[in-house]
């Protein structure tokens, strides 16, 4: 996998690239890009996959004006204009999912196909009950047991990661809390713009994802005009790590429908 | 040296620590009898009360949510107290102002208690420790610059006086600025700082504040004291760095006798031992920096974590965080804490906590303030200013 480094709004962005054809733009989930997983290998066996780290997360920049997933959202569209990308394929996992539904709303004829996994970004219930879990207020192990559908198999102890691996999760934890903390987990301005996508979506969730809830993800649905839901078995709020090979299936049938690459 | 009788206004009748979570945030709060809080409000505001008669400062600060200080309006005691006191200087210890939204409404606050005690008030900020972050809701991340800006827009809001004026920043926005009452001392109130690492200190010895830590012991304050002082002369606010610009908080308990002092400080580190917190509350993303936080997950403790799990009279007495014994015993160990950190202008009081009974905490105060204190201002008496409108904090610079 190719990596580069390209400066955008004052934002310096760890950029990974790998495969060929349609260009597929991928925002990762609350945990980073990991271009040593399956999952990349995967989903750029038939797409020409360019996956930044988003600003903050990563080894990628956090210029201090830098306060919001909206900020975000226009980086990866002037990311776009840069790498000369008119139009591409979006994949956004959690957090991710919600920088894509920003975008997608800013410049709806960019996007070809949308997938969203677990995607957070929008309030769809009532106001005395958070729509997804606070990860603020909970030790480790519980959202640990939240994330994942086989906690033990992917939660790290400290002591195994290395002390620069260990500094970026910290980091990405951190910018985490300063995009998500209020409102939490949403922009309130979102639902009233989702509207405005008009290309095919699909939103994804892991059966066993504590966070995104089914119900959570089927209303974020409904404020689109043209989006279907599916779920992956066997998997949490990351099915990109925990089945990468079901995720990419599910990535590529669905962006392979109309086009036929 | 100034002494000042600090209380938390703590609320000790709860159940057994093993039977909850947390003793902030999450404790519920029907735990809390309205009518045992109303006497606990009245006993400790008698107990300051004594602390004035006997010559002292007061000392109050803020938590939220929590049973160990139920003062979350600091700025409405103070208001009481302004108007129960004549004489004692007033340090509110301070306005979290990294989790207060409007930082125009804690200036005008502060001005009102200054005008109503005329003149009493010594005005503390803090950044707030790691547990008010869920309280408050604030974003632990960037918490230390919206602490300066909110202090920089304060003392502008105090120390301007002829109109408004408009405040376009990174954090805060406020078109209309023109606070009423300004402040009864001029230019403003003392300005105090609290902080527990030499980073930030560095920062509030530039500016000439008074700087405060908190049961940091030996080695801690000395760090955050050094630090302050080579902030303070890297600034050019001159070579001598007055003593009376800091001040160091322990918990101190003073009787006649032995026996009698040990049961006192025994019942005082209840304020140490009883601040059950768990990790998601006590250090939320981004409120330490991401190298603090590796060294954590190698393994280090904050000190104090780690004596609480310990804690013992001995081991807070040798390690600097507690003064307690018969006043030539509380004499003694204040002096080589004093001699190994550089010397420091105001001890802070921590003279009631938990269990520590009404008479108990009021003969700690008069046994203090009678046998300790003359000596220590006799001892330790204030460095001459050596900067213009030194008294008031806030260093005028002499360039």
């Amino acid at each position: 996998m190719r990596s580069s480094t390209i400066a955008i709004a004052g934002a310096s962005l760890e950029m990974f690239e790998a495969g060929a054809g349609a260009p597929m733009l991928f925002l990762h989930g609350c945990d980073g890009f990991d271009p040593a997983h399956r999952y990349a290998a995967k989903l750029s066996e038939q797409a020409r996959l360019l996956a930044p780290s988003h600003p903050g997360f990563g080894r990628s920049g956090l210029p201090d004006w830098i306060t919001e997933v909206d900020d975000l959202a226009y980086i990866y569209l002037e990311l776009l204009d840069h790498l000369g990308l008119a139009t591409v394929d979006l994949v956004g996992c959690s957090i991710g999912g919600w920088i894509a539904a920003e975008m997608a709303t800013k410049a709806p004829g960019r996007f070809r196909r949308i997938v969203l996994s677990a995607p957070v970004g929008v309030k769809t219930g009532p106001a005395d009950k958070l729509d997804i879990p606070d990860i603020f207020a909970m030790p480790e192990e519980k959202l640990s047991a939240l994330m994942f559908h086989d906690p033990a198999k992917e939660r790290r102890e400290a002591a195994a990661i290395p002390d620069a691996e260990l500094a970026v999760r910290l980091r990405n934890r951190e910018s985490l809390a300063l995009l998500a903390w209020e409102p939490y987990m949403h922009n309130p301005k979102l639902r009233h713009r989702l509207h405005r996508i008009d290309c095919p979506v699909l939103f994804l969730r892991g059966e066993s994802d504590g966070l995104v809830s089914d119900e959570y993800l089927r209303r974020y649905a409904a404020l689109l005009t043209d989006a279907r839901c599916g779920s992956i078995a066997a998997a949490g709020h990351a099915p990109e790590v925990e089945q990468p090979d079901a995720f990419a299936a599910r990535i590529t049938a669905f962006l392979g429908t109309t086009t036929g690459a | 040296m100034k002494a000042w009788h600090f209380s938390e206004n703590a609320y000790h009748y709860l159940p057994p620590a093993d039977s909850y979570e947390s003793i902030r945030v999450t404790l519920p709060n029907r735990l809390y009898d309205p009518e045992k809080g109303a006497a606990l409000y009245d006993r400790f505001i008698d107990e300051w009360l004594v602390a004035e008669e006997e010559g002292l400062g007061i000392m109050l600060n803020e938590h939220h949510q929590t049973a160990t200080c139920v003062d979350p309006a600091a700025p409405l005691m103070l208001a009481a107290l302004a108007r129960l006191t004549t004489k004692a200087r007033l340090l509110i210890l301070g306005n979290p102002i990294s989790n207060r939204r409007q930082p125009v409404r804690v200036a005008e606050e502060m001005a009102m208690v200054d005008v109503l005690s005329r003149g009493r008030l010594e005005c503390g900020f803090v950044r707030g420790v790691p547990y008010e972050i869920a309280a408050g809701n604030s974003n632990p991340v960037r918490s230390n610059e919206r602490q300066w800006e909110a202090l920089d827009l304060i003392i502008k809001a105090w120390t301007t006086h002829d109109g408004p004026f408009s405040h376009e920043g990174r954090f805060f926005h406020h078109r209309m600025i023109n606070i009423w009452p300004r402040p009864y001392q001029q230019p403003h109130p003392p300005v105090w700082i609290s902080t527990t690492s030499p980073g930030g200190a560095a920062r509030v010895g530039a500016r000439g504040y008074v700087q405060a830590t908190f049961l940091t012991g030996f080695d801690g304050t000395r760090a955050v004291f050094d630090a302050y002082r080579h902030g303070w002369q890297k600034a050019g606010l001159g070579a001598h760095v007055p003593v009376h610009r800091l001040a160091y908080a322990a918990l101190v308990y003073t009787a006649d006798n032995e026996q009698a002092a040990r049961a006192g400080a025994e019942k005082l580190l209840w304020y140490v031992t009883s601040n059950k917190v768990p990790r998601h509350f006590a250090n939320p993303p981004g409120y330490v920096p991401i190298s603090a936080n590796v060294a954590m997950l190698r393994g280090a403790e904050h000190p104090l974590s780690a004596f609480a799990r310990g804690a013992s009279v001995e081991a807070a007495i040798e390690r600097g965080i507690m003064f307690a014994g018969t006043p030539d015993q509380v004499l003694r160990q204040i002096r080589k804490l004093y001699g190994h950190v550089g010397g420091f202008g105001h001890l802070l009081i921590m003279g009631q906590a938990g269990f520590l009974e009404h008479d108990e905490t009021v003969a700690g105060i008069r046994h203090f303030a009678r046998h300790v204190y003359p000596a220590l201002k006799e001892e330790f008496p204030d460095t001459a200013p050596t900067v213009r409108g030194d008294q008031h904090g806030g260093a005028v610079r002499e360039r």
